[in-house]
């Protein structure tokens, strides 16, 4: 009876706590996108040739993010039977928006007028334990250029 | 001012994720170098993260970390680079892997270059 509370509760927590992180992480992306939309980012290939400039500088914007209390939960279900796992999907979304925003907002400072060759990494540092942490490291790196 | 304010600064070593440093010209290839560190994550992290997992969202603690372990990884690199002879790494690419459950490799990678 009291694990059945105590997970109750913690369902509960993560579900409220863990929507209004969320939501208030988004309108800050989209308030941030906004204001760093001047700084376009392009990735050129191999016969393209290499943008005019006078300096480059190479930028990293980096964030771990973990999932809520809640989404594992369901993730953990939606496991069972298959399927997209929609609660995954946003919280990999909010991660890549930050990391670039972070990138951008850096080179932005250091006064770039476009970033070139932006790569994106993700890697899992949770492990693989079962009910354990879920969490995600993104990051975004590209050479800025004045 | 300078057409060419970078130049001038010749102990720095120039990184770049593209093919080529802009508006210089690549002299000498001198081949791979790169840079790794595995970091452990310290305990006192951990349960602050752990907490942070009910709720979700950002670890900044782990962010950081990772960054400071991203920096020391490219400074091996630019060492490895710089004993070559090197002023720019071009074509860098970062990547990470979890070892273990506690550790992270972070691993950085480029062509070291002369510039003229």
């Amino acid at each position: 009876m009291d694990t059945l509370g105590i997970f109750l509760v913690l369902m509960l927590l993560g579900f409220f706590a863990g929507s209004y992180i969320e939501k208030k992480h988004f309108e800050d992306l989209h308030d941030r996108e906004y204001r760093t939309r001047q700084l376009t980012i392009v990735n050129i290939g191999a016969k393209t040739p290499i943008p005019e400039a006078d300096r480059a500088k190479l930028f990293v914007g980096s964030v771990v993010i973990s999932s809520d209390y809640f989404k594992t939960f369901v993730a953990s279900w939606i496991n069972v039977f298959g399927g997209r796992i929609g609660v995954f999907e946003t919280l990999v979304e909010r991660g890549r928006r930050e990391a670039l925003l972070r990138m951008k907002e850096e080179a932005l400072k250091w006064g770039a007028r476009q970033i070139v060759n932006v790569r994106l990494e993700t890697a899992e540092l949770s492990g693989h334990t079962p009910g354990g942490l879920v969490s995600v490291e993104i990051i975004a790196y590209g050479t800025g250029v004045q | 001012m300078n057409d060419r304010p970078a130049l001038s600064r010749s102990n720095r070593m120039l990184l770049t994720t593209l093919e080529g440093v802009p508006g210089r010209k690549i002299v000498k290839h001198l081949g791979l170098v790169q840079g790794s560190t595995v970091r452990a994550k310290n305990i006192g992290r951990d349960i602050t993260a752990g907490l942070k997992n009910l709720v979700g969202g950002e670890l900044k603690g782990y962010t950081e970390l990772l960054q400071e372990a991203r920096d020391e990884a490219t400074q091996r690199m630019m060492q490895e680079a710089s004993k070559m002879g090197a002023n720019a790494i071009v074509n860098i690419r970062f990547a990470t892997s979890s070892l273990t459950q506690g550790a992270a490799e972070l691993f950085v990678y480029g062509t070291a270059v002369q510039i003229d």
